[in-house]
């Protein structure tokens, strides 16, 4: 199982140290009963293989797959071949899920690119803001993944391969690690806009016991299920309430022994707790007008609002989010998963694309530059991108008028970091003239999560979970996934 | 004790040494020198090398390079044949009986590390040793256990508390006592049909102490209709049962519930397990099949269908067709089939063809819908012929596409479409699906390198269907083997696997846990039995004795006396048998997802015990209803008593999976799930305290308190008492009283004070003639005893 063993003085450090009232020495009596792990706490936190980097994430995933080559990848050439057929030799092996190839011509980006920082690292007009952090970002522009749909790509992203029932990052590092906080989940996933195609499965924890699941958060209202006392309960109550059912339970333990009693009692001691810690999180009262300002907490929706990202406030959620992803990961919670889902432009490119990235340029911007203020950058990995990328072609569906979006794209894509000791101001990897494929240092997913994994002081070969007869990972077993030095300072 | 120890071949040495079997291996990793000449010892009760736990686990380190995925240098350990055959030097590895001949030996003691294996970390100086004395005594491989059928018991006193107890008795170790009644009728109750007993159940039994008041009780709970679908659950975890399509579009799927409904059915009528075993694999080849036959067949429609635009039908069926093969390995199988869909197995020994000759069998089934098992009875005959017709047209025209597609890829979406457009078709017209065989233009079978299925292997022409070589060989009714062979097959009684597979899981749903604890894999990487004889022979039972009656197999475990242990645990035993695997006391679950709101509801007087029919939805947060990107099919709540069905009707979502089931560890319906993790977590706290249902079974629970002779005024503590009677099945001891009653007052105080919190606390279930002050104290109260851990375990 688990490499990394939880110990039981961890448990009594971190889970039980809360324990309102109960008597502490009841348990510490039973010291074979903890022994056996049933009872010890499985979040408790702990070190990995090796000294760590970092030590939370904030995993911005751009469900729906933005184009790169209107964002980062920036390609003169394609801009002169605008409108020409695609060359004969990629022609042969590709596959689209609705270009139609005889007819299809490559298509120009209509976006500017310039560069920026010391490092000269490009990105398009349509994102000004993160521009100004490139000294900070580590841009790959070589990533590459197995799949062309979305379900099954994002499955990849999230999991290391495409298969239902997979334990995806964030619950492998709270596997691995435990989390800093015992008041709240180790690991949150906050959601905005139209939900993505993956639904729960991005944020399972597949075959790793539940409590490595991801939390969905909610960014308005109480942030997690069933946080309120029910209506008409107050405090006072529920606290009564509790210590009556922490003595009746109490009495069962005492009686036949069992520690899971112990471990449940201690869990609803854990769940009134955070009822209290967790609403602090979400409630943005402490926050200067300055730092609201620089998220764009307020930032109105712009005149032209977009056809897919859904309804509501989308600028206010997404900046939101990302304001909440710092306190978290101020707060300890280990991996933050901010899902974002409507980047499939498979039409509309220019309207479409320009409401989103407009929407995520400054708040990712203003994450970045205030964990940098900070000092909680070099501990915190930033990742942001989406599942796949889209084709140099443009997309010729028939049926449709004109041809106005791009279509899937796994061989090639974009993807940035910043933080947890990657190499800021680097840009790695190149793609061909058009952008079809890595001209070098291609950057398989594996390749991606097994360096992420490292910054976190864990050997992705060691981080294993024995099911079904298989030791299993997060990088996929039959696949060899290396660790990109490169990538980290 | 004498050991006596061959060296090499014949030459016999005895060596006598004071030791037990336990020092034997500290002799033997120790004694270097010693035993590098050293071969076997004879004497069967002083353990010996044992390849399984002696040299296999040395093995296990030398499979990452040297296995069933990669034979570098040309070299495997998987089997006896393997390490012996040449290698890429032609020369063999090992050679039986002579360390001197066999180069293994000298890599893995080698000093110098270009030479030395393994490369990373070498072996301790005692695994090189243990492998030297393993191949010196002649590499004996025996056959994995699993692969030998079970035999009958040796002796006439065969019974389940004869192995057990004979296990005990080698430790020294005494049995618990008999649980008390009420324990007994609790647990019997929730094993058997996942409900917990009356308060008058409960006392009539406690009242008659004879041993046929146990037996009736037995007979009464498996003759209840609520048997089926607590143990139908059981099997949907393994049948992946969901009631949508999966993936981004994530369809329901209307007629899912034919199926589970047909489980429920086949359960509560005592199905043979043989008979339940073919009509689910080849229900629609059985001559003269009923409407219920198609029905089971749905078993193999459970698997996810992805009709995302833009995928690639054939990939998604090539998918459809490895779950298909994958799910019966570890369902009936518990073999880990599936690895070998890209290669040949690791470590078992099947190999890729054999898989892609399995799913031969699998590869010409199509899927059909029709009006099956009453499902058109609202409709007018002619109404029915029309449907019929204007559904054959769609799938006619699906095919059209389907050929087109044989040769321009390009139109791959125009069959997802069509795909799309017959499930709606079906959704909106009550067909129900089912598996058909294709009899014209019948796909061939062939080796798909790494499992793509745009790559497969034609040399050598297509692969006919057939069994795994190891397993006894698969007699066949015509020329080419079909579906109903391999279901014939897996349920013929030489098959070593299916019996012990099915029994060991009966076993696990009545003691908390397996026999053999890694239920989904009987593999040589999976766990030993903790008590093989029982095993073997409750598989043999099963078979014989049984006749396959799951019925007769759980009446003969639970008339155990080791069934009626007392759950208490033993601090004692806390270290010998830290798992319980030797069965000194009964387990203590906590029951599962659906099972805990199902007894909280029936707790609270609102559980709605109707039987089958179409999905309900219970009340699910709307964030969760919202998550889906399926966004189209809204979430709408249940009205009236379809809002309070048992958790097993509840609409099974892929993408928006119920928090109350997944929170509690119900399995995400992505593959079979033999066994269900059984976490204990704060979110778990948090929701039964606060979410919207369990706190509806609180206000209703205090309700029904509270209305218990409410002319006749009963007092504080006989209501107390009442809500243990009902949750608990136990009498509250004074001290537990008197903490509810105190809790109770003071609610009762804050509550007079506070009459809108008072109203709010109690939503929709006030009792009338109550003051809403006392009602919100006793919901405030009641609460407490959901909650209790003693509630949601079964003792």
């Amino acid at each position: 199982m688990n490499t990394i063993d939880v110990t039981r003085r961890d448990f009594f450090t971190t889970a039980a140290s809360g324990l309102g009232g109960i008597a502490l020495s009841t348990l510490l009596d039973q010291q074979g009963a903890f022994a056996t792990g049933a009872a010890a706490n499985p979040l408790a936190n702990k070190p990995g293989h090796f000294p760590a980097k970092a030590k939370s994430c904030i995993y911005i995933f751009l469900a729906g797959a933005p184009s790169q080559l209107d964002l980062f990848d920036h390609k003169p050439v394609l801009q002169k071949l605008d409108g020409q057929k695609m060359p004969e030799s990629l022609a042969a092996g590709a596959k689209f899920a609705f270009i139609q190839k005889d007819t299809a011509r490559l298509m120009a980006s209509n976006r500017k690119f310039t560069q920026h920082g010391q490092s000269g690292m490009w990105f398009s007009d349509l994102l000004p803001h993160l521009g100004t952090c490139a000294d900070d970002i580590c841009m790959i522009n070589t990533m590459q993944t197995d799949q062309f749909n979305h379900h099954p790509a994002q499955l990849m992203m999230q999991c290391g391969q495409a298969r239902f029932g997979l334990p995806t990052m964030g619950s492998w590092l709270s596997y691995g690690l435990g989390t800093e906080n015992q008041n709240l989940p180790s690991y949150v996933v906050l959601s905005a806009g139209r939900g993505s195609s993956g639904g729960a499965t991005l944020w399972s924890n597949g075959y790793l016991p539940s409590v490595h699941a991801g939390v969905l958060l909610r960014s308005q209202g109480p942030p997690i299920l069933d946080l309120e006392n029910p209506a008409g309960l107050p405090d006072m109550l529920q606290r009564k309430g509790l210590d009556v059912l922490r003595e009746l339970n109490q009495r069962r333990y005492e009686e036949i022994h069992d520690p899971e009693i112990a471990s449940r009692i201690a869990n609803y001691e854990m769940a009134f707790r955070m009822q209290t810690e967790a609403p602090k999180l979400t409630d943005l009262s402490s926050e200067t007008k300055q730092t609201l300002e620089d998220y764009g907490v307020n930032r109105p929706e712009p005149a032209e609002r977009s056809g897919s990202a859904g309804v509501g406030d989308q600028f206010s959620s997404f900046a939101t989010n990302c304001l909440l992803a710092r306190r978290m990961v101020e707060s300890g919670v280990r991996f933050v998963n901010i899902i974002f889902a409507s980047w499939d432009h498979h039409s509309n490119l220019d309207k479409e694309l320009r409401y989103n990235a407009t929407m995520i340029d400054q708040p990712i911007a203003a994450l970045i530059n205030d964990l940098k203020q900070r000092g909680l950058l070099d501990e915190t990995m930033v990742v942001c991108g989406g599942e796949f990328g889209r084709t140099p072609l443009g997309e010729n569906r028939p049926g449709r008028d004109g041809v106005t979006g791009r279509d899937h794209h796994p061989t090639a894509f974009s993807m940035f970091m910043a933080g947890g000791g990657v190499r800021g101001g680097y840009t790695h990897g190149e793609t061909d003239e058009i952008g079809w494929s890595p001209a070098r240092d291609p950057v398989h997913i594996n390749d991606l999560q097994a360096t992420m994994l490292k910054q976190f002081g864990i050997d992705h070969l060691r981080l294993t979970y024995r099911t079904q007869g298989v030791n299993l990972r997060l990088t996929n077993i039959t696949r060899e996934a290396g660790v990109i030095d490169a990538l980290v300072s | 004790m004498t050991l006596v120890l061959r060296v090499f071949a014949g030459t016999k040495i005895v060596l006598r040494a004071m030791c037990s079997s336990a020092c034997l291996m500290v002799l033997l990793l120790n004694s270097g020198t010693l035993l590098s000449m050293v071969g076997a010892a004879e004497d069967d009760k002083t353990n010996p090398i044992d390849f399984t736990r002696d040299i296999q686990p040395i093995l296990d380190k030398c499979v990452g390079c040297h296995g069933g995925v990669k034979k570098n240098a040309g070299l495997s350990v998987l089997s006896r044949e393997l390490l012996l055959a040449p290698t890429d030097s032609d020369e063999p590895a090992v050679v039986a009986g002579d360390i001197s001949a066999s180069p293994l030996v000298d890599r893995i003691s080698s000093d110098d590390p270009d030479e030395r294996m393994p490369p990373e970390e070498p072996l301790e100086p005692g695994e090189i040793e243990a492998l030297k004395a393993w191949i010196a005594q002649g590499a004996q491989w025996p056959s994995h256990w699993a692969y030998a059928p079970p035999r009958p018991a040796k002796t006439e006193a065969a019974s389940v508390d004869h192995f057990v107890l004979k296990q005990l008795a080698k430790k020294g170790i005494a049995p618990s006592e008999s649980a008390d009644r009420r324990t007994l009728i609790r647990r019997l109750s929730l094993d058997i049909t996942g409900l917990l007993p009356t308060p008058i159940e409960v006392d009539a039994f406690v009242h008659d102490q004879s041993d046929e008041a146990y037996v009736q009780l037995v007979d009464r709970l498996l003759a209840s209709p609520h048997y089926g679908e607590r143990w139908a659950r059981h099997w949907l975890d393994e049948a992946r049962y969901a009631d949508s399509d999966g993936y981004e579009k994530d369809t329901p799927k209307n007629d899912s519930y034919y199926f589970r409904d047909w489980v429920v059915r086949s359960l509560n009528d005592d199905m043979p397990f043989d008979q339940f075993t073919i009509k689910q694999i080849a229900g629609d080849l059985l001559p003269e099949h009923t409407d219920d036959d198609l029905v089971a067949t749905k078993f193999h429609l459970q698997t996810q269908f992805n009709l995302e635009g833009g995928v690639d039908s054939e990939e998604d069926r090539t998918k459809r067709i490895i779950d298909r093969v994958s799910t019966l390995g570890t369902v009936w199988l518990a073999s880990t089939l599936g690895c070998c869909q890209c290669h040949d197995h690791p470590y078992d020994p099947f190999n890729q063809r054999e898989f892609y000759s399995m799913v031969a069998f699998f590869n010409n089934a199509d899927f059909a819908g029709d009006f099956l098992s009453g499902s058109e009875k609202s409709k007018k005959p002619e109404e029915v012929e029309k449907l019929r017709k204007e559904r054959q047209d769609k799938q006619t025209a699906l095919l059209a596409v389907l050929k087109v597609q044989l040769e321009d890829k390009s139109t791959s979406n125009d069959v997802i479409q069509h795909l799309g457009g017959l499930r709606n078709f079906d959704n909106q017209h009550g067909l129900v699906r089912y598996l058909r065989e294709r009899t014209e233009d019948r796909r061939q079978t062939y080796v798909l390198s790494r499992g793509d299925f745009q790559r497969p292997i034609t040399e050598g022409g297509d692969l006919a269907p057939s069994t795994p070589v190891m397993f006894p060989t698969m007699k066949i009714r015509g020329d080419v083997p079909d579906r109903l062979d391999l279901a014939h097959w897996l349920v013929s009684p030489e098959h070593p696997l299916v019996a012990r597979v099915a029994a060991n899981k009966i076993w696990m749903h009545l003691f908390g846990r397996p026999l053999v604890s890694s239920p989904g894999d009987f593999g040589s990487r999976g766990a030993l039995a903790s008590n093989q004889e029982l095993l073997d022979w409750l598989a043999h039972w099963y078979v014989h004795e049984g006749a396959w009656s799951r019925k007769a197999l759980i009446r003969l475990i639970v008339d155990s006396d080791t069934y009626r242990q007392s759950s208490t645990v033993r601090p004692e035993l806390e270290q010998i048998d830290p798992d319980n695997d030797l069965l000194a006391r009964q387990n203590r679950p906590r029951v599962e997802a659906e099972i805990l709101r199902d007894i909280a509801i029936q707790a609270s007087g609102l559980l709605s015990r109707k039987i089958g029919g179409p999905c309900v939805f219970p009340p699910i947060p709307a964030i969760i209803a919202e998550q889906t990107y399926a966004g189209q099919n809204k979430f709408k709540v249940s009205e009236g008593e379809d809002r309070y069905r048992r958790g097993l009707y509840t609409f099974f979502r892929r993408t928006a999976i119920d928090p109350n089931l997944a929170t509690f560890d119900c399995p995400d319906s992505s593959a079979a799930k033999p066994q269900r993790d059984n976490s204990n977590n704060a979110l778990q706290a948090l929701a039964m305290l606060q979410n919207e249902v369990f706190h509806e079974a609180a206000q209703a629970f205090a309700g029904r308190l509270l209305k218990l002779s409410m002319a006749s005024g009963l007092s504080d503590h006989a209501r107390i008492r009442q809500g243990y009677l009902i949750a608990l099945s136990r009498e509250p001891a004074t001290e537990e009283i008197d903490l509810l009653e105190n809790l109770l007052q003071q609610a009762r105080e804050y509550y007079k004070s506070q009459p809108d919190e008072a109203i709010q606390l109690i939503g929709n279930h006030a009792v009338g003639d109550v003051d809403p002050a006392e009602n919100a104290a006793w919901v405030a109260t009641s609460r407490v005893i959901l909650n209790l851990d003693e509630f949601f375990t079964r003792n």
